[in-house]
Formats: C-alpha cells, structure tokens, sequence
C-alpha cells in the first residue's frame, strides 16, 4: 500500500513539474545553475569513470581473448561497442545517480524539513516550479552529454590501455572500433542517457521534497533516492534494451 | 477578516483538534497560545493552506482558502507574510537576496529600487548592516528578524509568526515583541502569533485562542483572559510562572 501510495504521489508531483513547465521565468535562474550543478560540475567524475571503464574492459577483453581464434582488433570492436551501447549511459549513470540525486535529494530535503519550501509557497510560489523542474530539465538535457564524454573518454581509456600494455596500437584499436562502429548504436545511448536523467532527478526531487522528520529524514531521503535511482537506472536498461535493440 | 470555522484536523489516528472557530478582525493582533504539541503551529498553516483540514473552513474577507484554485491560492497567499520559527531563510543566497527574493519575482521595480526597499525593511527590522552577511553568520535572534524583513517585504495584510520569541533570550525576545508591535502599529497589519510565551502575549496580543486538549479551549481579548477563571487557562497561565 505504501509503495501504491508513494507512486501516486511522485506521478501527481511529476503532473504539477509538466503543467508549471510553460513558466520559464520562474525557473529560468534555477535552471542555468542546475545545468552548471548536474552537466559542468559532474565532468570531472565521468571522465574519470570513462576512461578507466574503457581501460579496464580492453584489458579484460584482451585477457579473454588470448587466443590466435581472433584478429586482435577484435578487442577495439567489443570495447567500443560495449562502451557505446552500455557502459558509458550505465555506469555513468549509476555514479550520477550517487553524485547528482544525493546532492538534489538533500538539498530539498533540508529546505524540506528547515521551512524553506513552505517559506516558498507562501510567499505565492510554486514550489514544484520553482525547484524540481529545472532540476529534472537540467537533467534530461545534461545527461546525454555526459554520455556523450563519458563513451568518448571511454574509448579513449581503452586506446591508452591497449597501448601502454602492448596489447594492441592505437590505429589497430581504432580500426575494430570502427569496423563495429554503428551511429544508431549512439542514438539508442542517448536515448538511455535521456531517460537516466529523467529518472535520476525525478526520483531524487521527489524524495527530497517529500522528506520529513529533521536530519534522520533527510538522510533517509537521500539514501532512497540514491538506492531507487540505481535501481531504475537498471530497470529502464533493461526495458529499453528489449525494446530497442 | 479570517474566520476559522469548524475545523478539523488529525493525521492518521491521530487527533490533533476538532470544532476550532474563532475570528480575527482587520489590525488586530491575536495570539494563539496552548502547551507544545497542542497543533498551534499545524493551525497557523492551515491559515495560509500550507495545510488542508479534515473538514471546516478558514475564510479570508468571506472566501474559503480551501477551495481556491492553485492559482487563486498563490494569489491570496500573497497578501500573507509568515514568519517561521527558524528563519526559514533560503542558505544558497545572501541575507541581502533573502530580503529581496520576493521582489525579484513578483515586482517590476528597477535594482536601485529593490535595494532601497530591502534597506528600508532591514532598517524596519534593525539590521541595516547585515545585507551583505550569508545566512549562515546570523544568530538565532537576527534570523528571525531578517525573516521578519522578508515577511513584510510585498507589505501583506496579514503576519503569521510561528513561535517569533522561543529559543531567544529575555532581551531579544522583548526586541522582537517591539517589532511584532510597530509592524501592527505602523503598517497597520492584522497579526495572528503562535506563542507560549505568556510575556509576548501580555505585550502584544488584543485577542487570545488557547488550545488545550485537542480543541479550542477559550477565546477572548487579552482583558477577558486576565479576569478569566477557566481552569485549563489559568493552570496554563500558573504554569508558565507568570503573574498577570
């Protein structure tokens, strides 16, 4: 009942962000800092998880195929594609889920709990307006440039990794990547990256918003966000891989 | 005018009171007192509908808050300003901002003119010099007054002050009952203070609402109060060591 209860809830807060989304004015300011706050500030941690995801995979993958059954180019081809379609939307998304719902989950959660958002709607604001819609567009729209450098710093990694362990030169790692190289293999990753970034934020606004009960709720807030993030970042992986691919 | 009539309100299993009705004339101050926990603070929400009741109303001028579309609600709460028990300050942004943020949104004025009148409420407030301070340097006392200066920034008709003197000291408690006082006095505001604080509401209040035991307990001016005899309003009153 109480999972019935919280799905009402998000999709009747989720009705009020889609209605009050015509206010640009309102949100505009909230908005240009949150693409700071969830794109800018978050390139740091998806480039290194890029890199060292393509690192590690071309050096597994070269480990798995030791064998002369294969052209060694093979590796660039499976690290490429891998990091395309899957690992840099996924894993990015699972750090972003750590590194932007915990931080958007607090924030509300606190101004939750310290007033702030009651503060808000008596002054005549829509607080949905006013903080969970440039939160969740700032997350559709950042998400897949993340992905975008999250996959390109990805292959990079691998190409690095390829080249200081011998394993293959860069031009041979480049050449498998492109002979499996498919541009709507990109298109499905942005899609995934679009859809993260929907869920991320949303969840996490919602938890926070609807925090209660001083710092013990707000920190159980944020631990659910975080926790429901990755789990349906996982989900909608899954759903859309079935339906995409 | 705000007229409470017949509400109700519990959460869950839990009661907190039923068959509330009291009114509030225009530029009067009344001040809503009862132990902690008695549901004080739950009401003054329900009087910007922050909170929706079980059943009953609260009108404002002959309109119900609860059945105001959203937007015609946004509108009405405009013509409230609340004080909330901590500050409810917004931490991202400075004092200065905090003072401002109602005007940047919901006024055409120029940034000279913004300034000048968020100097003007700080002035108001006896904080001139703290405009440029980040939230996080303000005491407790200075919170509340910077919230006072964003309350009173869009001049409302009506001020909603949660709790304005707990956790204060004697002398700023009394600073803050001043104020409470001049904003009545000279912005000829109608003020409603949530208190249990026996000393606030000798200085400041004309009507009192006493909640005791899940319900409206007593109403009257501050002169019936003083002449009452009803037990649970004098056991509170002896309570709280004060001699009227």
């Amino acid at each position: 009942m109480e999972a019935i209860r919280q799905f009402g809830q998000y999709t009747l807060l989720l009705y009020q962000a889609l209605r009050s989304v015509t206010e640009f004015s309102t949100y505009r300011n909230n908005l240009f800092a949150e693409f700071v706050k969830i794109g800018y500030q978050s390139i740091p941690i998806i480039m290194l998880t890029g890199v060292f995801t393509g690192a590690v995979l071309t050096l597994q993958t070269a480990y798995q195929l030791d064998t002369d059954l294969y052209p060694v180019t093979i590796v660039g081809s499976i690290v490429g594609q891998s990091i395309i379609i899957e690992l840099a939307a996924v894993i990015g998304g699972l750090v972003l889920a750590g590194k932007v719902g915990a931080r958007i989950s607090t924030e509300l959660g606190t101004m939750r709990v310290s007033e702030q958002i009651d503060a808000l709607e008596s002054m005549g604001f829509n607080s949905v307006t006013f903080l969970v819609v440039p939160r969740v567009l700032a997350g559709i729209c950042m998400f897949p440039v993340l992905y975008i450098t999250a996959a390109t710093l990805g292959i990079c990694g691998g190409v690095l990794a390829g080249a200081i362990d011998g394993i293959l030169p860069p031009a041979q790692f480049m050449q498998g990547a492109r002979q499996f190289f498919f541009p709507e293999d990109v298109v499905f990753g942005i899609v995934k990256s679009f859809v993260f970034g929907f869920v991320i934020t949303s969840i996490s606004c919602f938890k926070g918003y609807t925090a209660f009960g001083g710092a013990e709720g707000v920190g159980n807030a944020t631990t659910q966000a975080t926790v429901l993030s990755c789990i349906y970042v996982l989900l909608s992986d899954f759903v859309l891989a079935a339906i995409l691919l | 005018m705000i007229e409470v009539q017949n509400l109700k309100k519990s959460f869950g299993d839990n009661l907190v009171w039923e068959d509330v009705s009291f009114s509030i004339d225009d530029g009067e101050t009344t001040a809503i007192i009862g132990k902690s926990g008695t549901g004080k603070s739950v009401l003054l929400k329900h009087m910007n509908a922050l909170m929706y009741p079980d059943s009953g109303s609260i009108k404002i001028d002959g309109e119900c808050l609860f059945e105001l579309s959203y937007s015609e609600l946004r509108k009405t709460r405009q013509q409230f300003g609340i004080l909330f028990q901590g500050g409810a300050l917004f931490d991202s942004i400075s004092t200065f901002e905090n003072v401002a943020f109602p005007l940047r949104y919901f006024t055409d004025l120029k940034e000279e003119e913004i300034e000048h009148e968020v100097n003007e409420a700080l002035r108001m407030v006896n904080l001139e010099a703290a405009g440029k301070k980040s939230t996080a340097e303000l005491s407790g006392g200075m919170r509340k007054r910077v919230g006072l200066a964003r309350a009173i920034i869009l001049k409302p008709r009506y001020l909603l002050y949660d709790e304005p003197t707990s956790g204060l000291d004697p002398e700023t408690s009394d600073e803050i009952n001043d104020l409470i006082l001049e904003m009545a006095n000279t912005l000829d505001i109608t003020s409603v203070v949530i208190t249990h604080d026996m000393h606030s509401v000798l200085r400041i209040a004309e009507k009192v609402v006493f909640i005791d035991e899940q319900k409206l307990s007593w109403f009257g001016t501050l002169a019936e109060m003083k002449e009452s005899d009803h037990p649970p309003l004098v056991d509170f009153i002896t309570a709280s060591e004060y001699q009227i």
